[in-house]
Formats: structure tokens, sequence, C-alpha cells
């Protein structure tokens, strides 16, 4: 690798940036003028924005061309992020399917699977929803009790359980849930990845009002539901290393892309010199807090293109997806605080008729240090795994 | 975009590395402690080395090499608490001195510069925010780089150890050589003043907040590893305290500051380099980073330790005093935070 450190993105990337930028400002609707995606009228809504995207290859742009995407590389993807957030793009309603199962997908998939679920998926045709947690497992995933029974006169596994928290549950299509499939086994070995119709008779969706009263997810009951043998995604048995792949992905680099924090972190320096022309003896005080909040955008920002370069040399990101997931986590929780602190009592405005980004924006970025695995495991994975701490 | 060093610069780093743990082992930075002085063994090894001269430029001497080549080696000092000075006088002084020779020869930088690639020269140099402070280094550096204020600008003056007494000022980490300098400007020390002042000085800002940083990088690697291998070894309740989660998490917060600190100190050195339109930004985020990121893994570190970790025999002490001092050298984390959001405001 001697290649001297340069952090320009070459001629032709930039061209790349050009080309998504022109697109953008051509298609993006205006600002927050879509419903939530958490309602069925925003959800749809944000399906056929995807479907145009999809159209124009803008949707996956770094899959290969047969599957809907551009063969593009990652720092090409994250050129492209960049300019998806700075043209305030809608968010993605297709991400569970796009960011995490795609990538476990596309390592663990049959051609024939790859050929049935990637298209549909890129064009937001079908959306998914992730079934992994249960009542009774959370952190402790290999916990989980939502049993896959063999049919060998059917040729497939009649799913029986609980699944809950699944984001976008209420609405998606299909949904990709871990199942026992040998209670014998010892907990993480025994478990099976399925892919599930969510139209297949015995799924029943209940669902889940969020903190902000939208019922961004849903509880998903699972009654002898049938699901043929080329719907087990990985080898039967071995879902545990399946899903850990997708847990990375959803810690490590293609979640949440840098841009998001980058470009809020911008925001947040222009309310604050709009504040401060108000208001200059309370927003100062803030001062400290918001210089704080950018710095860990950019933190995030390098440390992204960092591990992008070790991975495009040949390297691979371990336990260090754990140490990043809690630092976007941190870090967007960091920007919304310091902007509701900056509103002051104006924060508190929601509800009908009311647009408040910055509410929103923080209810959302609470989720953060729970959802794909709380901070507390991440803290105990860079614990053991990067600096070798013995197992409790 | 190519955000990694090159294997020569990390073999050269893993060359160094070998060095100072054999040539500056705990037991000798405690000898330091007991006798501070700037020019040592040691430094006459690092010279030898090519470490020294690393950014003075090849005409006098040097390698003529940039920030990207020197922090994984300021890195390495920090990790060994290097009581030499090679911070202040490679990372900060030398560069210092080939800014201003670009600028227009002048003999007596040629010949600081050369001294410097030699291993017969260490400088002190005076943070222009702070005038009036005690200077790092300056009590025994054969060289001092000084601020004065002028009728254009702060002016930049040169005065050898000969010309001008230094007053020792102690700190709680004696290596550090705090001295207050007992001096005049006059027209035989000037370096430079004006503009060309002004523009060196906002340049050295920039490069002693990244090189601290690096330092301070150092320092918490050092920290965050040997504390961690104690907690494994230590026994508490019949198992090791590294085994609980409180003690985990304490050490994994350290963990996650440090690897989110390093890739924002090696960029700042790429954008000094690169003379980019951000570099300033990008040094008051490296030292804002690297100062938090060594404070906390100071503060884990002695909580992990126990009482221990307080007393004068654990070697802890060294590495968390000298934390302590560079993360208030060259503008703390808050003064960055402030610098920071001033240049954000300024659109610059």
């Amino acid at each position: 690798m001697d290649r001297p450190m340069d952090l320009h993105f070459t001629d032709a990337q930039e061209a790349f940036r050009a080309e998504a930028r022109d697109w953008l400002a051509a298609h993006v609707p205006a600002p927050r003028s879509l419903p939530s995606l958490d309602t069925a009228e925003g959800f749809e809504a944000h399906r056929a924005w995807e479907a145009e995207l999809a159209a124009d290859r803008w949707s996956v742009v770094s899959w290969p061309e047969e599957y809907g995407g551009r063969g593009v590389g990652i720092l090409e993807w994250l050129v492209f992020e960049e300019e998806y957030w700075r043209a305030q793009a809608p968010l993605r309603v297709s991400q569970n399917g796009v960011f995490l199962l795609a990538p476990t997908m596309f390592e663990f998939g049959s051609d024939a699977q790859k050929a049935r679920f990637l298209p549909p998926m890129a064009s937001a045709t079908e959306i998914w929803c992730q079934g992994w947690s249960e009542p009774d497992a959370g952190s402790d995933l290999a916990g989980i009790r939502s049993r896959a029974r063999r049919s060998e006169a059917e040729a497939g596994w009649v799913l029986s359980g609980q699944k809950t928290w699944a984001s976008r549950g209420a609405f998606a299509e299909w949904c990709f849930g871990l199942f026992r499939t040998d209670p014998d086994a010892e907990r993480h070995r025994g478990l099976t990845y399925f892919l599930v119709d969510m139209a297949t008779p015995g799924v029943t969706v209940r669902p889940i009002p969020q903190i902000d009263g939208e019922t961004g997810f849903a509880e998903l009951f699972f009654e002898d539901v049938f699901v043929p043998d080329d719907l087990v995604l990985g080898e039967v048995g071995r879902g545990w290393n399946v899903a850990m792949a997708t847990a990375g992905s959803e810690r490590g680099l293609s979640l949440r892309s840098p841009a998001r924090y980058s470009r809020a972190a911008d925001r947040l320096v222009d309310l604050y010199a709009e504040r401060l022309a108000a208001d200059p003896a309370r927003t100062a005080r803030s001062g400290d807090a918001v210089a704080q909040a950018w710095m860990d955008a950019e933190a995030y920002r390098l440390n992204t293109l960092w591990t992008a370069t070790r991975v495009l040399d040949g390297g691979s990101v371990g336990p260090e997806a754990s140490a990043n997931k809690i630092h976007w986590s941190q870090t967007d929780l960091a920007i919304h605080r310091a902007a509701l602190d900056l509103l002051g009592p104006e924060a508190e405005r929601h509800g009908d008729g009311v647009d408040a980004p910055w509410l929103d924006g923080y209810l959302f970025a609470l989720a953060g240090p729970i959802y794909a695995g709380t901070n507390e495991i991440q803290r105990n994975v860079v614990a053991e795994r990067m600096l070798g701490l013995p197992r409790g | 975009m190519h955000f990694a060093f090159t294997d020569q610069q990390l073999e050269f780093r893993d060359a160094v590395r070998q060095v100072l743990a054999k040539e500056c082992t705990t037991d000798d930075v405690r000898a330091a402690y007991d006798a501070p002085s700037a020019r040592t063994a040691r430094w006459t090894t690092l010279a030898d080395l090519g470490v020294t001269g690393l950014t003075v430029p090849e005409a006098h001497g040097g390698f003529g090499l940039g920030l990207v080549d020197l922090v994984p080696l300021i890195e390495e000092a920090g990790r060994v608490v290097l009581p030499e000075p090679l911070t202040a006088t490679t990372g900060i002084a030398a560069p210092l001195l080939a800014d201003l020779e670009s600028d227009g020869p002048d003999p007596r930088v040629a010949g600081w510069l050369a001294a410097i690639a030699s291993g017969e020269l260490t400088a002190a140099v005076a943070d222009a925010d702070r005038p009036g402070a005690p200077v790092a280094g300056a009590d025994g550096a054969d060289l001092l780089v000084l601020v004065a204020p002028g009728h254009d600008g702060p002016e930049l003056h040169g005065l050898e150890a000969s010309q001008c007494p230094v007053a020792a000022v102690p700190s709680l980490d004696p290596t550090r050589r705090l001295g207050t300098p007992e001096w005049q400007p006059s027209a035989a020390t000037l370096l430079a003043s004006g503009p060309v002042a002004s523009a060196v000085l906002t340049r050295t800002a920039d490069r002693a907040a990244v090189v601290t940083g690096a330092e301070l990088l150092g320092l918490a690697d050092a920290m965050v590893a040997s504390t961690a291998a104690y907690a494994k070894d230590r026994q508490q309740f019949g198992k090791p305290i590294g085994s609980f989660q409180a003690v985990k998490h304490l050490l994994a917060g350290a963990q996650v500051a440090l690897e989110f600190a390093r890739p924002v100190v090696y960029g700042a050195a790429w954008a000094l380099d690169e003379r980019a339109a951000d570099a300033s930004r990008a040094a008051s985020v490296a030292k804002a980073y690297a100062s938090e990121a060594a404070l906390e893994a100071a503060r884990v570190s002695l909580q992990v330790h126990g009482a221990i970790g307080y007393t004068w025999e654990c070697d802890l002490h060294l590495f968390l005093k000298r934390s302590w001092a560079l993360a208030e050298a060259w503008g703390s984390a808050g003064d960055h935070r402030a610098r920071l959001l001033a240049l954000l405001l300024d659109g610059s």
C-alpha cells in the first residue's frame, strides 16, 4: 500500500459526485414535504420516491448493475451519500433491506436468492423488516425462542413464535428473521436465518406506536407459518454467523453514513449563528456543545474514510464496528441535544401543523444507543475483542 | 482518496518503536525526572536514525518530510513518555524555521536547521497565544523561539541559550523543563515581523496542536493498553477485575475515544502538509479530540488501577502527568472548540 496519504477524492469520483448532485437537484422533493414514513400514507410516498431513485439507478449505487446498481465502490457510495444528505433527500424506507439484508445476501445468498430478491429490494417494490428481537430476547439475542420445525414432507420449515420491535414491520412485505431450528443445540448454534413473506398465512402484525405516536415498529406473530427451503439464507443451524454479518453492517460502515451527521452538524452551526444574532448571551453558552457536536460528526467522517481505505486495501471490519456504533449513536444525540438547547422554550413544540425537525431528530436519535445492540453490549464487545478483557 | 500511512512510514515507525522500547524504559523516564536535560545519548540515537531532522529541509541536512511522516514517530515518543523535546524541536521549531527559510535565506536559521538535523540543537517555542506563560523546554534548550508584540502584529525572535537566561519553573512533570526566558527583543534577535510573522505563527499554532495531539495519542494508547493488562491480571472476588462490566465499560469508553481521535489527528497532519484551506479547523479538531481522549484514558487508568495507580512506585503517574500537561499545552480542548466555532461561523 505504498500510495501516499491522500484525502482528496479522485477526478472520476468528483465527476460521479457532480452527476449525483445534478440528478438529486432535479428530483428531490422539497425537504420534509413527505409525510412520516411511519404512517401508511408516508410509507407509500417514500416507496414512490425510492422507485424514482431506482429508475435512474441511484437507489443502490454500490450494487452490481445486474441487480439495479452502478457497480461503484465504497468511496463512491460515500460520495453519493454526501450528496444525498446535502440535498436533504427523504429518509430511506428501504433501509433494512438495502443496508442490512443486502450485504448479508451478497455474502451468504444463493444466485437464485440474489436474482429473486435484490431487484425488487432496489426498486422498493418489496420492503423488508427485521425479525430478531423477542419479548424475552433483546440484548441477549442468542436467547431467542421462536422455533422453526422441520417439515420433510413439504421440503421446508414451519415457524412459530413472536418477534418484536420490527422497524417498518407495520407495512413491510418481507421479513428477515432468526428462528431456532435445533432446540437441543447450544444457544448460538441451532439458529437459522429465514426470509419470510409477510403475506404467508399465519403471520399477524400488531403495530406498536412509538414514542412520537407513529407506528414505526411492530410485533410480529408467527403461527405455523410455512417457509420453503429456498428461503433459508446461509446454512441451516448457522444463522448466528449470518446474523453477525448483518449486525456488522448495522454497526459498521453501511447503515449510517457520515454525511447524515455532517449535514446535521452544519445545520446546527447555522442554527447557532441565527440564535446568536437574536439572543447572544444565552446562545453563547451553547457554543462548546455545538462545537463538540460538529467535531463528533467530523471525527465520524474521518474514521469512516480511514476504515474504508483499510477495507479497500484488503482489511476487514471486526469489533471496530462496535466502537463505530457507539460513536454514531452518541454523535446523533449530541447534535440534536445541542439544537434543542438552542431552541430553548420552543424546543417542546410538536404536533399538528408544527414542523419540528430538531425534536423529531432527537426522538429518532434517542433510539440509537438502543437498537442494533445496545451501547452497553457494544462496550462489552470493545472490551473483550479489542482489549482482550475476559468474558464475565 | 487513500487515507492510510505507507508501508515505509509504518516500517520506520516500527523501527523507532523498537529503539525506544529499549532506550526509553520507565526507569529511564524516572532517571530523567531526577536529572532533566534536553540533549542526551538518546537524543543522539534519534538524530542518528534521522528522526530529529525528519522535517528539516534536505538542503540543511534533513529529510524534508512533512507532518504525515512525523506524526507516527511522535506517537511513539508519547507511548514511552520520551523526556527529550522531539515534539518541540522536530514537530514545531524545525517546520517554523523552514517556513522562515523559504521566505528568505537567513544564515542563523540555516545554521539552526542543520544543527537540529545533526542532533546538536534542541529548541523550545513559545505559544503566541499565551504571552508571559512559562515556555515548555525553555530550561536547557539550545534555541528559544519567542514572540514579542510589534508595530504590525507579533514578531518572532530567535535566541540561543547563551543570549538568554532562563528562570526554571517547576512542573509536576519535571521533564517538561518549563522556564521563563528573561530577554529583551532586539534587532539582532528578530526573525520575522508583520504578515510573514503572523502567517508563520498561525501555521505554527496549527502544527503544534497536531503534533501535541499525536503525542497525546501515544500516551493514551500506552495507558489503555497497560491498564487493560492490569485488569486482566488483578484479581478481586476471585476473578480478574477486567471481567466486571463496570471496569470493562470504563476501558471501552477510553478505547472508543482513542479510536476516533487517531484519524482526526492523521487527517489534520495531512491537511497541514497540503496547506488545505480548512487546515486550522482540522488542527483544532485534532487537538481537542486528542486531549479529550488522553484525559479520559488517564482518568480511567487511574480509576482501574485504584490505589496502586496513585503511588509514585507505579509507572502510571509518568503517563498521567505528561497527559495532563499536554492536554493544556497549545490550547486545551475547550480553547480549540471555541477556536473551531469561530472558524465555522467565519466560514473558513
